[in-house]
């Protein structure tokens, strides 16, 4: 058994290990270095806890072991277009794993067995901190995972698994907390009230999960009352530590705002949901250490707070809105959007032929990817063509990545380094509008948001004041897209009609399969 | 120093710690420094531990922690080893 004293030591190297984590793993060079500095944390502060004090391995060992066996496989075999599903996942079970502490440490602070903790007023209050943000960001996560999979709001007709995960846990939520309630009534008999709260709770989590639109009436009526529900509940708490029901009915409600913060959220606003989750999970772990007075998961908590909440603001600054904007308000057309058919009058379509004669007198062509190349996963065929330009024409061929394109924040960068895109071929978005119009070809893949002019030319227009790729003053622009159908803001986009931009109708992998064909036999 | 302000002064230290050390982050870096810190929320698995493993506990709070130790793991291990992953991508040219 080791003193309190080193096992607080170890802590702080730990925490010194986080910081450094963080701090490498924001330049590429010693990213890698950083990430297994934090592991090495990680391990030093695991080691300690579990030599810290006479504990009883069978529970943790099964935890471990099961936990472990999860997150490597899932690590190691998820591919890197359900990327996003992935760290949305894990967020989620970042902030399960907060409630889950917080609960134990109440319930065992209520007993009377147990000395190690204590119900003083900073644990009962850090204890409702943690039930509320670790269910906004269990649920909240959730529902983004769903939406990037696809099987929550997104599409009518689902498959098996997809249905299995979706119907699989409402009717978890609904069945376990109703009967968890029930339990809880059938024991004491005197928790009526709070025994129907849980089941409400419960039945709102599932049946919203279940609902095929994105939004309905009185959304916002709901989120308001869930939020202030949540907040009596936490003064309840605080108040009636000992009555176990009542922190599940907070968790409960928790999760009711949890789902709907996030349900009504999609499309390009998704990498700022995923950066904010990341940054609750943090903020949970944090109130968590609060609850079991550690300073370390104080330090490691607050650290990842922080980074989610630079991340969330890099990514709102790249859409030129508010995070309060994002989160509460609509994005769409307004009264003064002109009309698709209208701007949509001189749109001229080309072919994979066309486009190969163009690239091979073409000196400097730059790719555009956005959502719709990770949709077709066509990164690969991408950077195919790009290196058959380089190899045959001699061309330059370079990368330009929006901040926003795809639905986390990095989403292209990571796709195109799985296709082996050169680091150095990335461009920023800054970087590739001060030499735009020097580019000869430049292609767009699957954007169309961040690449629309109007945001640059219209103040009226929802996206107005919104960094964007210039491609339209490339002296010629080709536009991958399955139809004219508009981005996530609703709107049409008049690059697609102009003088110098040609469309290629077709789905982005077989597209540029077309293209290579072509380009092979130039 | 009393323990709730000491347990303060950390929390608001380390916040500033955290925004002064991730200042630019280059857009390359955007999701493993979302997943990288994942990993590093998974610390409440120290609580986790803890609370799974003394004996004196109630039975109802020992199972609540296992959940809590498999949840925080699948987050350690798992946020580790996806970023290594994606990382190594970034790095092999």
């Amino acid at each position: 058994m080791l003193s309190q004293n080193i096992v607080n030591i170890a802590y702080v190297i730990a925490a010194i290990f986080f910081i450094m984590n963080l701090k490498w793993l924001s330049h590429p060079r010693t990213a890698v270095k950083g990430n297994r500095i934090g592991a090495l944390g990680m391990l030093i502060a695991i080691a300690v806890t579990l030599l810290s004090g006479q504990l009883d391995y069978k529970l943790i060992i099964i935890g471990v072991a099961i936990g472990s066996l999860i997150g490597a496989v899932a690590a190691l075999r998820v591919s890197m277009t359900s990327m996003p599903e992935m760290v949305g996942l894990f967020n989620g079970f970042g902030g399960g794993a907060s409630i889950m502490v917080a609960g134990a440490a109440l319930v065992a602070a209520m007993s009377a067995l147990t000395t190690s903790y204590e119900a003083t007023m900073q644990m009962k209050v850090a204890t409702v901190l943690s039930g509320i943000i670790g269910s906004v960001t269990f649920f909240g996560s959730y529902v983004a995972f769903g939406k990037l999979a696809e099987f929550i709001a997104v599409k009518w007709k689902l498959y098996l698994w997809q249905n299995i995960v979706k119907f699989g846990f409402s009717f978890a939520v609904i069945a376990g907390g109703s009967w968890y309630a029930y339990a809880e009534y059938a024991a004491s008999n005197d928790n009526l009230f709070l025994a129907i709260a849980l089941v409400i709770s419960a039945l709102l989590i599932g049946l919203l999960l279940l609902n095929k639109k994105a939004t309905f009436p009185g959304m916002n009526l709901l989120k308001w009352a869930s939020a202030i529900i949540a907040i009596t509940l936490g003064v309840f708490v605080v108040l009636h530590p000992e009555n176990g029901l009542l922190f599940w009915v907070l968790v409960g409600w928790g999760g009711v705002l949890g789902v709907i913060l996030t349900l009504s959220i999609g499309g390009a606003d998704m990498p700022v949901v995923i950066a904010l989750l990341n940054s609750y999970s943090g903020l949970a772990a944090c109130a968590t250490g609060f609850v079991i007075n550690n300073n370390v998961l104080i330090i490691a908590g607050s650290l990842v707070g922080a980074s989610g909440i630079i991340l969330t603001k890099i990514m709102c600054k790249a859409m030129n809105r508010s995070l309060a904007n994002v989160l509460f308000g609509t994005m769409g057309p307004t009264a003064d959007t002109p009309d698709a058919d209208e701007v949509y009058k001189t749109v001229k379509s080309t072919s994979g032929d066309e486009i190969a004669m163009l690239l091979e007198t073409a000196q400097k062509v730059v790719f555009v990817p956005g959502y719709g190349m990770a949709v077709s996963q066509a990164q690969h065929v991408v950077r195919d063509l790009g290196n058959m330009l380089e190899e045959k024409f001699g061309t330059e061929v370079e990368y330009s990545v929006h901040p926003v394109a795809g639905r986390m924040p990095g989403h292209m960068n990571v796709l195109l380094a799985e296709a082996n895109v050169d680091y150095d071929k990335l461009k920023e978005m800054d970087e590739t509008n001060m030499t735009i119009s020097q580019v000869d070809v430049c292609i767009v893949v699957g954007a169309n948001d961040v690449v629309n002019p109007v945001a640059r030319t219209d103040p009226k227009s929802p996206i107005a004041g919104m960094p964007i790729i210039d491609v339209d003053k490339a002296k010629t622009c080709i536009v991958i897209k399955r139809s004219l159908a508009p981005g996530f803001a609703g709107i049409p986009n008049p690059l697609f009609a102009m003088d110098n931009t040609l469309m290629f109708f077709n789905d982005g992998k077989k597209a540029f399969m077309e293209i290579i064909e072509a380009v092979k036999e130039v | 120093m009393d323990s709730l302000v000491m347990l303060l002064t950390v929390f608001v230290l380390a916040i500033f710690v955290g925004f002064e050390v991730i200042t630019k982050v280059p857009p390359t870096l955007h999701t493993p420094l979302m997943s990288g810190s994942n990993a590093i929320s998974g610390i409440t698995v120290i609580g986790a531990l803890l609370l799974a493993g003394q004996m004196e506990n109630p039975q109802l709070a020992r199972m609540m922690a296992l959940v809590a130790v498999i949840f925080a793991t699948i987050n350690v291990v798992g946020g580790f080893l996806v970023t290594d992953r994606m990382l190594k991508m970034f790095k092999k040219k």
